[in-house]
C-alpha cells in the first residue's frame, strides 16, 4: 500500500460543511462514469444497511424458523408461494436467512473494522513515531502476517478464540476478531509510513521545541494528519471483511444456523444441492454477498479514484479531442493540480 | 486483497539494514539479505501458529475430548508428551520441523509429511492453472481497457473486474457447476478425474502427482482429456478471481506508461496503436504484475482452500477443511507451516526478479 499517492481531498474553504462531507464532496467531484460507478456503490451499500437494520420488518420468518401456524415448513420447496425464495433443506426460509445475514454481516464488519482501525493506528503511531528495535519488530510481525493467506489467519484465530462454534453474540465477536487480527497490519503499515514521514516534518519539530510531550504530538499532531486515508481503507476492508466472513462460514467456521443467519454457512450447505439442481440454496444468499460487496467496493474505488487526480475521470477532454470540451478539461486538470498540493 | 490498484512494497520498509547507507551493496548483497528474512517470517509463523493452537489446549483433548474416558485421554496426553512445559514443547517441535519431521496426524494416523506430498501436488496443479487463467485473462482485457479508457469497454471491463473480485471462489464455483456440469452436463461436477483415470494414474512409475503431467507421461489420451475436463471449472472459479486484480494493474499502470514522452514520440514515429498499447507502454508496466503476482500466490493458496472444498478437489485445501472438522491441529498446523513456507519462498522469487528488471528496487 505504497502512501506516496497524493490522496488529500480537495476541500474548498469556503464551501458549506454539508459539501466538504468525504462522499459528498467526492460526489460533487465525480463526472459520468465514475459517478455513475459512486452512486451505484451507494445505492447498494444502502439497500444493504437498510436490509439490515430493517430485517425484523422485512423478513417474513426468523432465521432458525421452522414451522409457523400452519405447520412445519417443506424442505426444499422451490421458489414461489409461501416462501418467496424456497426453502433449503432443513426447513429454513431462504429470503428470511439472506435478509437476517445482511444484520450479522454488518455486526461483523462494524466490530471488524472498528477494532482493527483501533489497534492498528495506535501499534502504527508508536512504531513510526518511536522507531528503534520496536519498530523493527513489529514491522517483521506485520509483514509475515501481512504476507499469509488472510483467511488461513482467519481460521487460526477462529480456532483460538472459539473452537470454532458459538452462540451469536460469541460467533460474532470471534469471526471479528479473527478478521480484525488480518486487518491490523495493513492499518498498521498505512500509519506507521504516514507518521515516519510526518515525524520529520516542522510543525512537529516546533511542538518539541514548545515542549509538548510525546503523547501529545502522536495524539494531536501526528494523528490528525496520518488518517486521511482511513476513509478508503475502511471502505475496501469492510468488503474484504463480507468475504472472509463468508468464507470462514463457508469451511464451517462462522456462527451456528440456530444463532444467527450467515451467507457463507448457508452456501455450503446449499453446495449438495446443486447436483440435483436445486440453484435457490444457493444462489440467493451468493448474490447478496456479491451485490453487498460490490457495492462497497465501488464506493471505495471510486473515493480511491476521486482522489487521485492520475486516474479521475476529466470531462470529455481526455479524449484527447480538444474542442469546446477543453476548457473544463483545463479546469479539471487544474482542480487536480490544486487538490494534489 | 485490499491493494487493488497499488503494488504495496514487498520488502519490509526500513528493515533493511543496508537502505540508510545507499551506496554500496548492489545485486549480491541484496539477494543475500532477502534470503536471509526468510527465516525470521517462517518462525515468526510457525511460532505465533504453534502458540495460538495451544492457547485452545492439547491438540489430543481437541481432537478426541468427550468421545474417551477422563483417564485415557491423561494416558494419552502423557504418552505424546503434551503434558510437560509448553516452551519445552516448542523448541521440540521447532527441532522436529528442522529434521522434516512434522508428526503424524491424530486422526487418521499417517505422516504429516506424507500427507502434505501427497496433496501438495493436487494444490500446485490447481494453483498453476488458475495462475494460467488469471494472466490470459487479465493481462490482455487490461491493455484492452487501458487502450480505451473512460470509454464503454473500459466500463465492462472495469465493472467486470469488481465482479471477479466481489464473487467469492465459493459462489462463482457454485454457479458454475450449476450451469455447466448440471444444466448443460458438459463437464464433471467434482473431483479431479474419474475413478479410473485416477487408478491409471496414481499406478504410474513414480507419479508426480500432478495428473495432466502423469497423463501426458502415460500417453493415456483418455485420461488426459478426463483430467483437462476436470481442471477446467476450479481453474476458472480460482483464477477468475485473481485475473479482476491482474486486469485492474495492468490497466492502471499502462495508462500510466501510456501517457509517457517516449510512447508519445513513438506515436508521431507512426508507430501503430497496437504497437503502442503492446510493446511500448505494456513492458515497463510489467514489474508491478511481477511484484503483485508473489502477493497473489498467497491470495491463490487461501481461495484454493475454498476451490477445493467446492469442487472436492483433493488437495492440501480440501484436507485442511477436512482435519478441521475433525479439530485434528497437529494436521492442520502441518498445512499451515507448509503454506508459510511456500508464501515466504515465493515473495523472495519475487523480490529478486522484480531487483533483475528494475534495478531501482535494489537498495
Amino acid at each position: 500500500m505504497s502512501t506516496d499517492s497524493p490522496t488529500t481531498t480537495y476541500k474548498d474553504p469556503r464551501a458549506s460543511w454539508f459539501r466538504r462531507l468525504p462522499v459528498i464532496s467526492h460526489f460533487n467531484k465525480s463526472v459520468g462514469l465514475q459517478r455513475g460507478m459512486l452512486v451505484t456503490g451507494l445505492v447498494l451499500t444502502g439497500i444493504f444497511l437498510l436490509t439490515a437494520v430493517l430485517a425484523p420488518v422485512i423478513a417474513p420468518y426468523g432465521f432458525s424458523q421452522i414451522s409457523d401456524a400452519d405447520g412445519g415448513f417443506p424442505a426444499q420447496q422451490a421458489p414461489g408461494g409461501k416462501h418467496l425464495w424456497g426453502t433449503t433443506v432443513g426447513g429454513y426460509d431462504v429470503f428470511s436467512r439472506v435478509v437476517w445475514g445482511a444484520q450479522t454481516a454488518v455486526m461483523v464488519i462494524v466490530v471488524a473494522v472498528v477494532m482493527s482501525i483501533f489497534i492498528g493506528v495506535i501499534l502504527g503511531l508508536v512504531s513510526g513515531y518511536i522507531g528503534g528495535w520496536l519498530d523493527r519488530i513489529l514491522v517483521v510481525i506485520a509483514d509475515a502476517v501481512y504476507a499469509f493467506p488472510s483467511l488461513l489467519v482467519a481460521i487460526v484465530m477462529a480456532i483460538v478464540i472459539s473452537g470454532g462454534r458459538s452462540s451469536l453474540w460469541g460467533g460474532i465477536i470471534a469471526a471479528a476478531i479473527s478478521i480484525t487480527v488480518v486487518f491490523i497490519p495493513q492499518y498498521f503499515r498505512v500509519i506507521r509510513a504516514e507518521t515516519i514521514r510526518l515525524k520529520a516534518e516542522p510543525f512537529v519539530e516546533s511542538a518539541k521545541v514548545v515542549g509538548a510531550s510525546n503523547v501529545r504530538i502522536m495524539s494531536r499532531h501526528i494523528f490528525k494528519n496520518a488518517t486521511r486515508t482511513l476513509p478508503l481503507i475502511f471502505t475496501l476492508n469492510a468488503s474484504e471483511a463480507i468475504l472472509t466472513l463468508a468464507g470462514l462460514g463457508f469451511l464451517g467456521f462462522g456462527i451456528e444456523p440456530t444463532s444467527a443467519a450467515e451467507w457463507g454457512f448457508d452456501l455450503n450447505k446449499a453446495l449438495a444441492d446443486t447436483t440435483s439442481g436445486i440453484w435457490w440454496t444457493g444462489v440467493f444468499p451468493g448474490l447478496a454477498i456479491v451485490l453487498t460487496v460490490l457495492g462497497l467496493t465501488l464506493v471505495g474505488e471510486s473515493i480511491n479514484d476521486l482522489n487521485d487526480p492520475r486516474l479521475r475521470g476529466r470531462r470529455k477532454a481526455a479524449s484527447g479531442k480538444g474542442g469546446p470540451d477543453s476548457t473544463a478539461g483545463a479546469q479539471a486538470a487544474i482542480r487536480a493540480e490544486v487538490s494534489s498540493s | 486483497m485490499t491493494t487493488l490498484i497499488e503494488a504495496p512494497p514487498t520488502d519490509a520498509d526500513g528493515l533493511l539494514p543496508s537502505k540508510k547507507k545507499s551506496s554500496g551493496g548492489g545485486l549480491g548483497q541484496y539477494i543475500l539479505i532477502r534470503f536471509l528474512l526468510i527465516f525470521p517470517t517462517i518462525l515468526i509463523l510457525v511460532t505465533m501458529v504453534f502458540f495460538l493452537m495451544r492457547i485452545t489446549g492439547d491438540p489430543i483433548t481437541a481432537a478426541l475430548g468427550g468421545r474417551l474416558p477422563p483417564e485415557q485421554l491423561a494416558e494419552r496426553i502423557t504418552a505424546a508428551g503434551y503434558d510437560r512445559p509448553i516452551l519445552v514443547q516448542y523448541f521440540e517441535y521447532l527441532g522436529q520441523l528442522l529434521t522434516g519431521n512434522f508428526g503424524t496426524t491424530l486422526s487418521d494416523n499417517r505422516q504429516v509429511t506424507e500427507m502434505l506430498t501427497t496433496y501438495g501436488s493436487a494444490t500446485l496443479e490447481l494453483t498453476i492453472n488458475a495462475l494460467l487463467v488469471a494472466l490470459l485473462v487479465g493481462i490482455p482485457l487490461g491493455m484492452v481497457a487501458a487502450h480505451s479508457r473512460d470509454k464503454a469497454p473500459d466500463a465492462v471491463l472495469r465493472i467486470f473486474a469488481i465482479l471477479c473480485y466481489a464473487t467469492p471462489v465459493f459462489f462463482s464455483g457454485l454457479l458454475f457447476k450449476l450451469t455447466f456440469s448440471v444444466w448443460l452436463g458438459w463437464l464433471p461436477v467434482a473431483g479431479r478425474a474419474k475413478t479410473s483415470s485416477e487408478l491409471q494414474l496414481t499406478s504410474l512409475q513414480a507419479p508426480t502427482g500432478i495428473y495432466w503431467l502423469d497423463a501426458v507421461r502415460s500417453g493415456n489420451m483418455a485420461a488426459l482429456g478426463d483430467v483437462m475436463a476436470h481442471a477446467v471449472l476450479p481453474a476458472l472459479a480460482l483464477g477468475l478471481l485473481t485475473a479482476g486484480i491482474f486486469l485492474r494493474l495492468v490497466r492502471t499502470n499502462v495508462i500510466g506508461t501510456l501517457g509517457k514522452d517516449y510512447v508519445e514520440a513513438g506515436r508521431s514515429r507512426g508507430v501503430s496503436e497496437f504497437r503502442l498499447v503492446t510493446k511500448h507502454a505494456y513492458k515497463p508496466a510489467l514489474i508491478p504484475i511481477i511484484t503483485v503476482m508473489g502477493l497473489q500466490i498467497a491470495v491463490l493458496l487461501g481461495g484454493a482452500v475454498l476451490t477445493e472444498t467446492t469442487f472436492e478437489w483433493k488437495g492440501l485445501g480440501f484436507q485442511l477443511a477436512t482435519y478441521l472438522t475433525a479439530r485434528d491441529f497437529v494436521a492442520v498446523q502441518g498445512i499451515v507451516v507448509l503454506l508459510a513456507v511456500i508464501v515466504a519462498v515465493t515473495n523472495f522469487i519475487v523480490d529478486i526478479v522484480a531487483a533483475l528488471i528494475d534495478p531501482r528496487v535494489r537498495y
